[in-house]
């Protein structure tokens, strides 16, 4: 066991775990964050996505051990109010089923209109393509990506 | 208006029976729940919650609360339902509060999420429980302002009285209106006078979901809560020896390794008690990593089954003996198999005419085989089941789709009083099925007695793909009789499974041949399997209408208008008896989906294909249009036509729809689990499969035949027809035929 002490959504944790324990379990076991969700653990299906350095990453992939002072921002960071035009989209549309892989979605999402604030469909497909939804919300997921660029944009 | 009388509880009390076209039905006597009142009324009721029936709770200050009586995995049950209670009891739909009903099915009569029953079971009982707390607020006011009820108006939560000017909140209402008898009678809307039924409306806990909050059991947390996992045979055929956790005990953070029997030698089976592995061992730990590691150092040695039966209490009642082989099965020996039961006659399920007669004389014959493999659920969450068993109560935080089947289970294994059981009901993060089998609810209820603590215990997605309940692997043959006026004389259809088959003899094409055989078999297996979307329809309609695609075009016909002249030759001149299907909505959804495909236009670069079906007591067809890129297919659009009935939630319905076709695609082209010596090949989602955005249809335009039947069901109904629907486009779009799934393997071939 080790500590360490992360970055999460601009606050500061102390944590004493297995430094080879994955960001996604420190998350949800150890510091009650719990919208960054577990499907896989192995880097498939994007339910853990969270925002590294402001960047989209699967949280089941990061040890501890490496993230040092680097920022973490999970789906209770994305906004202060639930909010952002991302979540936002994703009520008008309707997105959910089930809505276990959303979070992951939405974070994926978020990161997307970041690095391109009007994706094509392809680059949609593209990016999105390592979160799986099993309720198969793609469609939606999609016209909602856009909806969110344009809401963004104006 | 359409009077609801008082009977309805008196003429169905629990009555369990077929459906036809497949599901099941399970009647309630709902109203006699309606009836709280009178033991409620001065006892318990809590001072600031009036509960008006067991679905309707209002405090002085109106609020009011609606409970959603099924368990939620993601069809929008919790919102769709409580939208028939509120249609009645005239409330505004964005002031109520929606919460999901605990386990109780006393209280709520039925608390079933499957077979598409969601909304067709509770279509009377919901409104009827609106209506009944609105005529009893509207019998308060009468009471107290001393004016015929008749007179009184209810709306937006406020009874009035126009001639007196009087009004009165349904808050300030509900304490008296608790304490009055139940109408006998009650009147409910018709279909054409609703308000807020069949408006679209959003998902009620939507906000909760894109926020990230707690909803489901495996966010669920407890003072002083322990994570277990569990680790079952790494083979079907397998079960445990010994195991030495020495090593893992050491572990940081694990309290104990031990063995667990999930149920006791003997005990009776029903329906959804199946599981693969009786005999687990489990590590508890503090937190979920720490027993993940532990889990790996646990040394266990395994041994084979012998082949042994099991009695299973099935549906009604009837008992019925399981064999469950030993050995280790493989998905090359089962294909051999499954092609050796197809040299042989099967059991006949049904004959009319004289098919022999036909083939004989046939001119030319078509025969045509068609496979399915093993699919594995994976549902988003993998499986999980918190429980915390102490002397006074045994509470669980559990998903599943059927609180109600795992009650003896638990009251049996588990040695636990009925009532000292609580159950939440968590929002699922996916069923699709395998949330109806409920043996994790025990195995958590066993490690938290074992270990005297609230525990919740999680299947990693290795341990959920690989611990059984699949959808069973198919195989079945259409061969058609064709005589020299290219008129098809004859249809065989024989086919089964393992461990169990899919073919439905009574339905179409049933009743439109003159000369018809089906047969079915099974081989048993040591793999488990159970519901998955549409059992047997999800298989059977994609070869069944591959066939008929293959045979309208052998004998040179459109393949919609081939399917209508056949179910028009069904209604005039039906063959046989117990044809399974309307005809006319058949029908209805085919000339829905044909006009709205624009059918037969061509665009030389999209090819397109048709299928429709009938299960679960609704209709579904689909155009399907792909276009090759790279030698892969791209779905470019779906238009769909469902005929579900009266739809009560567009936004939801046609988002399900949605769901069902992605689905449907994904399942075509990649699904199937795989089997080497008794063992799941895939055992995580980089190895198993599921579709992917860039592999979504680009598009997908959906129809609802407008109608005024009551709500039939829409879970299931549109998954099936999608596969055959996609076989039949990617035909077109490259010459070849698909008879095998997952579709993929022939792709990668061209």
């Amino acid at each position: 066991m080790s500590k360490f002490y992360l970055k999460v959504n601009g606050k500061k944790y102390e944590v004493d775990v297995d430094p080879s324990t994955p960001v996604l379990w420190v998350l949800r076991d150890h510091i009650n964050l719990i919208g960054t969700k577990y499907g896989c653990g192995v880097g498939a299906c994007g339910a853990c996505t969270i925002h590294f350095n402001g960047r989209a990453l699967k949280s089941c992939q990061l040890p501890v051990s490496a993230v040092g002072v680097q920022e973490i921002t999970t789906i209770e960071g994305l906004s202060e109010t639930g909010e952002h035009p991302v979540q936002k989209a994703w009520l008008a549309l309707d997105v959910a089923q089930c809505g276990y892989c959303q979070t992951g979605q939405i974070m994926a999402a978020a990161s997307l209109l970041k690095s391109k604030p009007n994706p094509t469909n392809e680059d949609i497909d593209t990016f999105m393509s390592g979160n799986i939804c099993r309720c198969g919300t793609y469609v939606r997921i999609k016209d909602a990506i856009k909806l969110a660029a344009k809401s963004s944009t104006k | 208006m359409e009077k609801i009388q008082d009977n309805y509880s008196r003429r169905s009390f629990l009555k369990v029976s077929s459906l036809t076209g497949g599901g099941m039905m399970i009647g309630f006597s709902w109203l006699a729940n309606l009836i709280p009142n009178e033991a409620l009324a001065g006892s318990n009721v809590p001072k600031e919650w009036i509960e008006l029936n067991g679905f309707i709770k209002i405090t002085p200050d109106n609020l009011v609360k609606l409970y959603c009586p099924n368990p939620e995995f993601g069809t929008n049950v919790m919102t769709s339902l409580p939208m028939m209670i509120a249609e009645e009891l005239e409330v505004e739909w964005k002031k109520v509060i929606v919460e999901q009903g605990d386990f109780d099915t006393p209280r709520f009569k039925s608390q079933f999420t499957g077979g598409s029953q969601g909304m067709r079971m509770a279509w009377v009982p919901l409104r009827t429980a609106g209506a009944t707390a609105r005529e009893m607020l509207k019998q308060a006011a009468s009471n107290e302002w001393d004016v015929p009820i008749s007179e009184l108006t209810a709306s937006n939560g406020i009874v009035a009285h126009k001639g007196s000017n009087k009004s009165a909140t349904y808050g300030s209402l509900a304490t008296a209106a608790s304490k009055l008898p139940k109408p006998e009678k009650v009147n409910l809307k018709k279909i054409g006078e609703f308000s807020l039924i069949g408006t679209p409306q959003k998902n009620v806990v939507g906000k909760n979901i894109v926020s990230g909050n707690s909803l489901f059991t495996m966010d669920f947390k407890y003072e002083g809560m322990l994570i277990a996992m569990a680790i079952h045979p790494p083979a079907f055929g397998m079960k445990l020896k010994s195991f030495d956790a020495a090593d893992a005990i050491k572990m940081p953070g694990i309290k104990d390794v031990f063995e667990i029997q999930v149920y006791k030698d003997g005990y009776e089976r029903a329906s959804f008690d199946t599981r693969a592995f009786n005999n687990l061992v489990v590590v508890v730990g503090n937190s979920t990593w720490e027993v993940m590691n532990a889990k790996k150092k646990v040394n266990v040695q395994w041994e084979p089954i012998q082949t042994k039966k099991e009695t299973i209490l099935s549906w009604g009642g009837r008992k019925q003996e399981e064999i469950i082989p030993g050995g280790l099965e493989s998905t090359d020996n089962h294909l051999k198999q499954m092609l050796e039961m197809q040299k042989k006659q099967g059991k006949v399920l049904r004959k009319d005419g004289d098919p022999e007669a036909a083939f004989v004389k046939a001119k030319k014959i078509i025969e045509r085989t068609y496979s399915a493999p093993f699919l594995a659920h994976n549902p988003m969450e993998p499986i999980s089941c918190f429980a915390h068993i102490t002397e006074e109560k045994a509470f669980f935080v559990a998903p599943i789709q059927i609180p109600e089947m795992i009650k003896q289970n638990i009251i049996k294994n588990l040695d636990i009083p009925a009532d000292k059981l609580e159950m939440k009901l968590a929002r699922m993060g996916g069923g699709f099925g395998r949330r109806a089998y409920g043996h994790y609810i025990i195995e958590a209820g066993h490690i938290s007695k074992k270990m005297n603590a609230p525990i919740k215990l999680i299947y990693s997605r290795e341990d959920d793909i690989t611990n059984g309940v699949y959808r069973p692997t198919y195989m079945v043959t259409y061969k058609a009789a064709i005589d020299e006026n290219n008129n098809v004389t004859a249809l065989q259809i024989r086919g089964g499974g393992i461990p169990e088959g899919a073919v439905h003899e009574n339905r179409f094409p049933a009743g439109a041949f003159e000369n018809y055989i089906a047969e079915g078999w099974s081989i048993p297996s040591n793999i488990t399997i159970g519901a998955f979307r549409a059992p047997g329809s999800n298989f059977i309609a994609s070869a069944e209408q591959s066939f008929l695609d293959e045979l309208a075009e052998s004998i040179g016909k459109d393949p919609i208008d081939y399917r209508i002249e056949l179910l028009k030759k069904a209604k005039s001149n039906p063959v046989g008896k117990n044809n399974e299907y309307d005809v006319d909505r058949y029908i209805g959804v085919l000339e829905l989906v044909k006009l709205k495909s624009n059918w037969g236009k061509n665009d030389k670069n999209v090819k397109r294909g048709i299928a429709a079906y009938f299960c679960h007591n609704s209709y579904a067809a689909h155009v399907v249009e792909v276009s090759m890129k790279n030698r892969q297919p791209v779905v470019e659009n779906v238009v769909s036509a469902l005929d579900c009935g009266f739809v009560v939630n567009p936004e939801g319905a046609k988002n399900m729809v949605e769901g069902a076709i992605v689905d449907g695609i994904g399942n075509a082209l990649y699904g199937g689990l795989r089997f080497d010596n008794g063992s799941p090949f895939q055992k995580n989602l980089n190895q198993y499969r599921i579709i992917r955005h860039n592999e979504a249809p680009k598009k997908i335009d959906i129809h609802f035949v407008q109608n005024n039947i009551d709500p039939t069901g829409l879970g299931e109904p549109p998954f099936p027809p999608v596969f055959g629907a996609l076989a039949n486009a990617l035909y077109k779009a490259t010459g070849k035929r698909f008879y095998n799934q997952p579709f993929i393997n022939d792709l990668n071939k061209i």
